[in-house]
């Protein structure tokens, strides 16, 4: 007894110092849930052709940031997926931890939709409307008061008669990132000296956050179709016989309104690869070639089939140029730190939420 | 007179309470039960079309004479085409894609499969029962409706019609869906399996048990035999009595930033999410250890030390083994309670898509429990019966556990 006891701990401290000689042959990718679909889905592909198949890790965009700054290393991960741009203060905790050799992945387009139940009636909304039933303060007859709305009717007469409830991802989502970003600073129309309060969300119950499980948010919204709650546009056409989105601006999300950025809640999706782990860790360079090539982003592509929406052909062949040769065409750490990107004056709808 | 008819009422409806309480808490547990049964019960089974296979040498690398090696690295893909082509006669492109996309998406591999078992079916043709896609099985169990638009449906009306016409020729068949008991992970919810995670949680139990397990022992040896009451035992025992009543979570931080924070162990893997389980359940082991401890009869240590026995020989010759059955039982119930747990495992990574089996408590891994969670997620609606399919499984685990715990206490444990 006394024997196998002493022989069992003798074990886990053995392992214990084995682990720090651990090395790694299988990519690890951490970040976005919005992501997540198509990452597991090309990392299933990338396995399929050879290669260990990639594990995801699900940690949202803000998680996956985190994760992915802490070092250069097997121990850190190799890929964080963001479905927004690094933040200039992401940017700066890289820097801080020497992970200083990164390059971004622009793949594809994904479109934020203001969804409902089927069963509710059709929603025509602007993104002014959506700020008033949302947003904390409000301006009514020319001064700034506490939101009073408690009907989508009070806000424009033509739209129905629902009670305004809205479901939330919690503040580590990138989609609620991309949501502020915009949707609620686009829609705000408080005084110039009150901007930063457009993305403050009441607080009076009406906005209700929910943990990041759209499963979850797509039940709720059934059990009461004046519900409203945002998604990633790849949840809704899996589920086109439960939940249907509003229109925007008079455009209804799909793959061709997203891809032209005619639908305005539209933003672009990344990974990030971490340069100095390609050559270490196989497959890298490989994941990210097969994620921006035409079987997977093209027509018919297996990612756009679950709901990505292809890039302008210039941003195409420009991606492909840095998967390809691992160029990353003037993205760095230290200039996104300064809140500085190569695409911030291409004067792409994207453009001014580029490492903010 | 009235006195007694009074009390005697009092009694039947304190009976009557405490009825209706049973009775309501296994309505829950019964409703409960059939939703989790009724929607799982799916996943057990998948949609399979039947269709003729003929291995044409024309798309094949390989033939009957060659090993089982070369026939695994060949490509069975340009075959899984032919089979489309031959069973749906006059396809153009475009539908061509349409029904193919009814069949499983790799069903080459299905087909190397059998042909490894039949390799004498070269050059012949054989009826064989082909998985179908997701989006197709979820149509035929009646999990995704038919009537709704067609743009809100993966399954077109082309690929309807061409499903009824299957149907009435009774080509569409279900079959007992194996996979989900031998495969890991998958993104396509018909070869998705919850192997990988038993797997990873087995592991991270292993070397929860091979950590908190021998500490717990001898912690608890020490405190009941060693020590005199004093102060410093009862803040021991008081914080020990606060660390079991702690949630996961906190301990789940405790292996983020300590495992992996400051001794630089890997990310994801059983061993950080074995061990942080480990600090969870060490207090849990260390309370059932004490308490059966004590219920050996000091007599016992009277004898042995009147024999001329020393402490250490008393203790481990005849307290601790006495008190062993006692002790196995609270271990094997902190097993159960640290398999149903997902914070802490959330907290050290071991919530991922994980496609590989893991072979050991250094491969990444996820466990039971955040598989659930994972597919509970996902948009796909073949995965909501595997979420409820997995909820069973864990559930099987659970009671299976504490059975085993329940025995040993009625069989082996000693009575005094």
């Amino acid at each position: 007894m006394k024997k196998s006891i002493v022989s069992l701990f003798a074990l886990v401290v053995s392992t214990l110092f084995a682990a720090e000689s651990f090395a790694r042959d299988q990519i690890n990718i951490v970040g976005s849930s919005t992501v997540y679909p198509y990452g597991t889905v090309n990392a299933q592909r990338l396995g399929e052709s050879g290669f260990k198949t990639p594990t995801y890790n699900p940690t949202g965009t803000g998680g996956g940031m985190k994760l992915f700054c802490a070092g250069v290393g097997v121990e850190h991960p190799d890929i964080t997926g963001a479905s927004r741009n690094m933040k200039s203060k992401e940017a700066a905790l890289c820097l801080e931890n020497g992970v200083t050799n990164v390059i971004e992945v622009m793949w594809a387009n994904d479109g934020i939709t203001f969804s409902h139940s089927n069963t509710a009636e059709d929603f025509a909304l602007t993104r002014n409307d959506i700020w008033k039933a949302m947003s904390a303060h409000v301006v009514v007859d020319g001064e700034v008061v506490e939101n009073p709305y408690s009907s989508w009717n009070e806000i424009r007469d033509d739209l129905p008669d629902y009670k305004i409830e809205v479901l939330v991802a919690p503040p580590s989502s990138g989609t609620r990132d991309a949501f502020d970003g915009g949707v609620m600073e686009k829609g705000c129309d408080l005084p110039e000296e009150m901007e930063d309060d457009c993305v403050l969300y009441r607080e009076d119950g009406r906005i209700i956050e929910m943990g990041e499980n759209d499963t979850l948010i797509a039940q709720k919204l059934n059990e009461d179709n004046q519900r409203f709650g945002y998604f990633g546009y790849s949840y809704l056409k899996d589920n086109g016989d439960k939940l249907k989105a509003a229109s925007v601006e008079g455009v209804l999300p799909s793959g061709e309104t997203i891809a032209s950025y005619e639908y305005p809640m539209a933003r672009p999706l990344f990974i990030y690869l971490k340069a100095d782990h390609i050559g270490v860790v196989p497959g890298i360079q490989e994941f990210a070639q097969m994620m921006v090539s035409d079987e997977a982003i093209g027509d018919n592509g297996y990612l756009t089939k679950i709901g990505a929406a292809p890039m302008v052909p210039e941003l195409i062949s420009r991606v492909k140029n840095v998967t390809d040769n691992l160029d990353a065409m003037g993205f760095s750490i230290e200039a996104c730190a300064n809140k500085e990107h190569p695409l911030k004056d291409a004067g792409y709808a994207f453009s001014g939420a580029l490492c903010p | 007179m009235s006195n007694i008819k009074k009390r005697l009422k009092a009694e039947r409806r304190f009976k009557f309470y405490g009825q209706l309480g049973v009775f309501l808490s296994l309505l829950f547990v019964t409703l409960l039960m059939l939703k989790i049964f009724t929607t799982g019960s799916g996943a057990f089974f998948r949609t399979t079309i039947e269709a003729d296979v003929f291995f044409d040498p024309k798309f094949m690398q390989v033939d009957k004479n060659s090993s089982d090696k070369e026939i695994s690295r060949s490509s069975f893909e340009a075959l899984a085409d032919s089979v489309v082509n031959n069973n749906f006669k006059d396809l153009n492109e475009g539908q061509f894609i349409k029904v193919r996309e009814m069949f499983t998406r790799r069903f080459d591999y299905q087909l190397r499969d059998y042909f490894l078992d039949n390799k004498d079916d070269y050059k012949k043709t054989v009826k064989l029962k082909i998985t179908a896609s997701s989006d197709l099985d979820q149509i035929v169990k009646g999990n995704y409706p038919r009537n709704v638009p067609e743009e809100q449906r993966k399954i077109n009306d082309y690929q309807l019609s061409i499903l009824d016409e299957l149907n009435k020729q009774e080509r569409i068949g279900s079959t007992f869906n194996f996979w989900f008991f031998t495969n890991g992970d998958s993104r396509d919810p018909e070869t998705a399996g919850i192997w990988g995670a038993i797997m990873g949680s087995f592991y991270a139990l292993m070397v929860c048990l091979a950590f908190a397990f021998p500490i717990g022992l001898f912690a608890s040896v020490y405190l009941e035999e060693y020590t005199k009451p004093g102060k410093i035992t009862d803040l021991i025992e008081v914080n020990i009595n606060n660390l079991a009543a702690v949630p996961s979570i906190v301990f789940g931080l405790l292996g983020l930033g300590m495992l992996i924070g400051v001794f630089n162990m890997p990310f994801q893997v059983p061993l950080v999410g074995g061990l942080t389980l480990g600090f969870m359940t060490l207090p849990t082991i260390i309370i059932a250890c004490r308490s059966s401890l004590r219920a050996v009869p000091p007599s016992i240590r009277h004898g042995a030390l009147a024999l001329g026995a020393t402490k250490t020989q008393t203790t481990f010759h005849h307290v601790v083994p006495l008190a062993l059955p006692g002790t196995l039982t609270g271990t094997i119930i902190g097993m159960a309670q640290a398999l149903g747990e997902t914070a802490p495992l959330l907290m050290v990574g071991m919530v991922a898509f994980v496609m590989e089996i893991p072979g050991g408590p250094l491969d990444p891994a996820t466990g039971l429990p955040s598989q659930i969670y994972l597919w509970s997620e996902s948009a796909e609606r073949g995965f909501i019966e595997k979420t409820s399919a997995g909820i069973m499984l864990l559930l099987l685990f659970l009671i299976l556990m504490n059975l085993t715990a329940v025995l040993i206490r009625r069989k082996v444990e000693v009575k005094w």
